[in-house]
């Protein structure tokens, strides 16, 4: 007598906490093996383009916030760099340095969050509290200098919002001194760890060739041996000036593209350094008034800086009809917005190139074949934030 | 191809028929097609050893609902190789149904389903077009133009029916959009020296 085996299907989420989110993923098991996963994604879908076009370029800046809320400065770099080209105005030196510090600190933000969480959701909580309360300190970073931890909205066209309050650069330099520290700390705990080499080594494999078909990015196609980097191989502001490393894994599973993450943070303390050290004192915004508001102190005396300052904030600045496509390399990948401005002061389109929603479609390919268990090891090392993948 | 210009030559000598127009602009290369040459084309710019777009970015619409032929359908690539991005277009009318690239870029199928949720527009030969991003049993196409920004239903709690119920959408206030473009463009005269001194400049 023949025994008939039914596969099992499971919901994992939304409500599941290694989920990362409200992802809601269907699972057909045999036994303990995935068969098939079936992401259904969109329970945070907040409609972030429609809601562009039909704001201004300046009110547009905070939903890009609201995107990847683990690095928000990162998005609202792609979209200011995007309106910049089409305006075709200079960034001062001084705002391309504050904003590359700025995005730095976005991706050791966003790489804490989840080489920890990762390694939570294979059964470690220890780097979780030592690595929060280092993200704690860059959120207070953050707050310092746009007034909030998360949503910042301090990117503009053409700079950044305000300079750096007094003694910031002197406490950035100091963090930077003893952060890698803490990336020992982590490292210690994790890298030579048995428990979590064991649930990481040799998961997920992703070979050079599917890295490209799937449209992998950032770490996820670093992890594969293949040197991409945006800042890099397409720089912007003042990456070029800047001397960092790429760090490329070798094997393409969930422990490379961790092992990448780290070194990552290290690269970036370095930049941030480089970009403290050079640094000059200067103007952080474009001085063009028809473009960046005028500073309060001269909308008091002047005419114009008045008309300015009432014109920007009401119909904004107009944008000539171009389209455009600009991608910057947020922490978790390309990161791209598609721009089409039809000489009004709101955008006509705008397409946002989120890393993570090519990077969460892999899901069933990667997983195809693993145990239940890997699951939350595989999700973990895609690096899923559901604020971009939904939009 | 090292330079933009090369693969600008390059493309047109090998696809002139299939390719109505391209430019160089932004250091990316924006070519317009038809849609019954797009498989043609994409497997040509992956494949071919000049091109290497192996990489495909995105798929999105573009709506112009006062055209006839309504919705630009644009693909961006990206080629590691040689460092290059390219934008491709085609233009369609509402209820065609257009190739899809799930046999060249396996990515492509999220980003189609996306499309379609989106704009309605159909793929032919996709595996799985379903809705991805709206809500299940969703109607209607929330980037079309002419889809009202505060949507047409409201989800709530209905504590009569013990369920979440579905209701047309009422506002408190009416959604205010405010016109504050100026037609007031300056004087001409003034406009005119501000021309001529750029030009001097």
């Amino acid at each position: 007598m023949t025994k008939k085996i039914k596969n099992l299907n499971l919901n994992f989420g939304p409500q599941h906490p290694a989920a990362h989110g409200v992802l809601r993923l269907i699972l057909e098991l045999d036994g303990e093996v995935v068969e098939k996963a079936d992401p259904h994604i969109g329970l945070l879908h907040r409609g972030t383009e429609k809601l562009i076009e039909n704001k201004t370029y300046m009110q547009a800046v905070p939903y890009f916030d609201r995107l990847d809320y683990v690095a928000p400065m990162n998005q609202e770099h792609a979209f200011a760099l995007a309106v910049e080209k089409i305006l075709k105005i200079d960034v001062p030196i001084r705002a391309q340095y504050i904003r590359v510090i700025f995005c730095e600190i976005g991706r050791i933000l966003s790489h804490i969050l989840n080489v920890t969480t990762q390694a939570m959701d294979v059964g470690a909580l220890t780097p979780t509290l030592w690595g929060f309360e280092e993200r704690e300190k860059l959120m207070g970073f953050y707050e310092r200098v746009s007034g909030s931890r998360l949503h910042a909205n301090y990117f503009r066209a053409g700079g950044v919002h305000q300079d750096l309050p007094q003694g910031l650069e002197e406490d950035l330099a100091e963090f930077c001194e003893s952060f890698p520290k803490i990336i020992n700390d982590l490292e210690s705990l994790l890298t030579d760890n048995r428990i979590f080499k064991q649930r990481n080594v040799d998961i997920g494999v992703v070979t050079k060739q599917d890295a490209l078909n799937y449209s992998f990015s950032g770490v996820m196609i670093r992890g594969s041996g293949v040197p991409w980097d945006l800042r890099k191989s397409q720089p912007y502001d003042c990456y070029e000036n800047l001397d960092f490393k790429i760090p490329v894994g070798k094997n393409g599973d969930c422990y490379d593209r961790y092992l990448c993450r780290i070194e990552e943070m290290k690269e970036s303390i370095s930049i941030i350094k480089q970009c403290l050290s050079k640094m000059e004192k200067g103007p952080i915004k474009s001085l063009d008034g028809k473009i960046s508001p005028p500073p309060k102190k001269e909308i008091k005396q002047s005419m114009e800086a008045l008309i300015h300052h009432f014109k920007l904030f009401t119909e904004g600045y107009r944008v000539p009809k171009d389209e455009i496509y600009t991608a910057v390399e947020a922490p978790k990948g390309e990161f791209g917005v598609y721009l089409i401005s039809d000489g009004s002061s709101k955008p006509y389109k705008c397409k946002i190139r989120a890393p993570g929603f090519s990077h969460l479609q892999s899901m069933d390919y990667l997983i195809k074949g693993h145990m239940l268990a890997d699951v939350p090891a595989v999700l973990g090392s895609l690096d899923i934030v559901f604020g971009e993948v939904d939009r | 191809m090292k330079n933009l210009e090369d693969l600008e030559k390059k493309i047109n000598s090998e696809l002139t028929t299939k390719i109505n127009k391209t430019e160089i602009k932004h250091n990316q290369i924006y070519l317009e097609t038809g849609k019954d040459h797009l498989v043609d084309i994409c497997l040509f710019l992956k494949t071919n050893n000049q091109t290497k777009f192996r990489q495909l970015i995105d798929i999105t619409v573009v709506d112009y609902p006062e055209r006839n032929q309504r919705f630009d359908v644009v693909y961006l690539f990206l080629s590691h190789e040689f460092n290059q991005r390219l934008i491709l277009k085609y233009s369609i009318s509402e209820n065609e149904v257009i190739p899809s690239l799930t046999s060249i870029f396996p990515s492509s199928n999220w980003m189609e389903r996306e499309v379609f949720d989106m704009y309605g527009v159909s793929f032919k030969d996709h595996p799985d077009l379903r809705r991805i991003l709206t809500d299940y049993g969703f109607e209607g196409h929330p980037l079309r133009k002419d889809f009202p920004l505060t949507g047409h239903t409201e989800v709530r709690y209905s504590e009569d029916e013990k369920k979440v119920i579905n209701e047309p959408v009422k506002l408190e206030q009416n959604f205010r959009n405010f016109d504050y473009e100026s037609p007031w463009e300056g004087t001409k005269y003034i406009k005119d020296e501000i021309e001529s001194n750029d030009k001097k400049n």
